[in-house]
């Protein structure tokens, strides 16, 4: 049982508390709204004196995680965090520190990308990220990016899997609002995340590595193998390190989504983040109606539950997936990913897409709702639907 | 070149590390050069300015001083031949200047 306490915190607070509960060797990164003040209120904890890190501060997210490599080559534990355009700068070596190996535990505070610039909350900017072979966990509100932030520690630097982490909290609806959420004491945390024992630390002059180096043809397929396997390792790793932090705070973690009265519903969306928060209170709502309606919530997208999924959603009658970025000329990546995990059983689901909050547009209860009652319409149309959009 | 046998994917340490270290010696990484630095050693002054500025660590080094360029290694960059305060490094098109070898 936990020993901690309850606070009123932004997701933003929330975060820098994990990171120097986590006591990272290394913090490189460089302001973009919304994640800034994630690492300023860390420099904070730093400037005060209350976590021994060293903060790099870079001249851009290509830098940010340039030295997060270089830091975590020489064997230190590593993190940063950014957002949309940041992430997309960073994207070059993201994919360097998953080949690499490199266990950075990274927070995304999501944003759309530009063009048109904006600075509001939607998933393009992780999307963007999901074939570099980084682990993508979402969460809901700050809670669970706090909880996620330091199960991320553990997942990254298991010797099974050493790839970075990057755990996601919606910007603004999460990273700006002041939300109750529970801190473990900081001992605790210490020893859930124990001492880093890098594998091949650049700085272990008695056993010199080469590390980074150009592969031929004759062995970058190999190396590429390697990380497969390491992210087929994880879904197993993170049920472990759930059921481990489970047993020591209030909360119960124990799979690689959320089913929200999802086992007995007939009609179900699938949808990631804060969304999550809004869709629970419309199943509450239509469930006391006598719907059989429920909602998945990924927690984990990469890599994706597929199997998990699949057997979760096959007995549906329809399924609506939410996506909240666009994949121009194709359908959203959430839907890709439950359209492939259930294609091959034979009474699959009706299954529809959504694209909603685009550019940090709202969506309402009342939207959700109205999805729920399309769900019931076996005609409904199999094209792209907008939610709130002015089409 | 030294042969090395393939490996499977799980035979090899992970993310490209190769262990060991002193790697370069395995592999010779100069057969690509268009031009060959020719180093002249009576005008050399072992100020060992290119010794410091080579990025391929290619000069031979005895008693520190420079006793040659090692061509299995060496790229061709120039880098010396600027750097050489008294000329001493003259970069020549490769193969029309075969001394050395
Ligand atoms: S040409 Fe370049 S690589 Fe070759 S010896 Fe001179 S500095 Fe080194
Ligand atoms: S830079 Fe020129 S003078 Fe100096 S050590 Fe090299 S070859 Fe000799």
């Amino acid at each position: 049982m936990s020993n901690g306490n309850r606070q009123v915190l932004t997701g933003h607070q929330v975060v820098a508390n994990a990171m120097r509960q986590v006591d990272p060797d290394v913090v490189a990164a460089y302001p973009i709204t919304p994640q800034s003040e994630i690492v300023e209120y860390f420099s904070k904890f730093v400037a005060d004196g209350k976590v021994d890190s060293e903060v790099i501060t870079v001249e851009s997210e290509h830098s940010a995680m340039s030295a997060c490599v270089g830091s975590s080559a020489a064997g230190a534990r590593t993190m940063t965090a950014t957002a949309s355009q940041g992430l997309a700068l960073m994207l070059e070596i993201v994919y360097i520190a998953a080949s690499m190996r490199a266990p950075i535990v990274m927070t995304v505070a999501n944003r759309a990308l530009s063009g048109p610039i904006n600075i509001h909350c939607d998933h393009s900017d992780s999307m963007a990220a999901r074939d570099s072979g980084v682990i993508q966990i979402y969460g809901e509100d700050a809670q669970e990016a706090y909880d996620f932030t330091l199960m991320a520690q553990r997942l990254a630097e298991n010797e099974d899997v050493l790839l970075p982490v990057m755990v996601t909290l919606d910007g603004f609806t999460l990273t700006h609002t002041a939300q109750v959420a529970e801190l473990l004491p900081d001992d605790t945390v210490t020893d859930f995340v124990g001492e880093y024992e890098p594998l091949y630390p650049l700085l272990d002059v008695d056993n010199p590595t080469t590390q980074g180096p150009f592969d031929m043809p004759d062995y970058y397929f190999e190396h590429k193998l390697q990380q497969v396997e390491a992210m087929n390792n994880v879904p197993e790793k993170f049920l472990e390190v759930q059921e481990e932090f489970s047993d020591l705070s209030d909360r119960e973690y124990s799979g690689l989504f959320e089913s929200y009265r999802l086992d007995d519903a007939d009609y179900a969306i699938v949808l990631l983040g804060s969304t999550a928060g809004t869709a629970k209170v419309v199943v509450d709502e239509l469930r006391d109606k006598g719907k059989k309606v429920g909602l998945l919530k990924p927690w984990m997208f990469r890599p994706f539950p597929a199997e998990e999924m699949k057997e979760a959603l096959k007995e549906k009658e329809a399924v609506a997936v939410f996506d909240r970025s666009l994949s121009f000329g194709s359908s959203g990546p959430l839907y890709l990913e439950v359209s492939s995990a259930l294609s091959h059983e034979d009474n699959k689901p009706r299954l529809y897409n959504y694209t909603y909050g685009l550019g940090g547009r709202d969506i309402a209860e009342g939207h959700i709702a109205e999805v729920f009652e399309d769900l019931e319409n076996p005609d409904l149309e199999s094209k792209m639907h907008y939610i709130n959009a002015r089409t | 070149m030294a042969e090395f046998e393939l490996k499977k994917y799980d035979e090899v340490p992970i993310g490209g590390v190769v262990t060991g270290g002193a790697t370069p010696e395995l592999n010779e990484t100069g057969d690509w050069r268009s031009n060959r630095p020719i180093f002249d050693e009576d005008k050399c002054i072992q100020c060992l300015l290119c010794w410091s500025h080579c990025p391929d660590a290619s000069f031979y080094i005895e008693d520190e001083e420079v006793q040659g360029i090692d061509y299995d290694h060496c790229k061709g960059c120039g880098i010396c031949a600027e750097i050489c305060p008294v000329d001493a490094i003259t970069m020549v098109p490769e193969g029309e200047d075969s001394e050395d070898e």
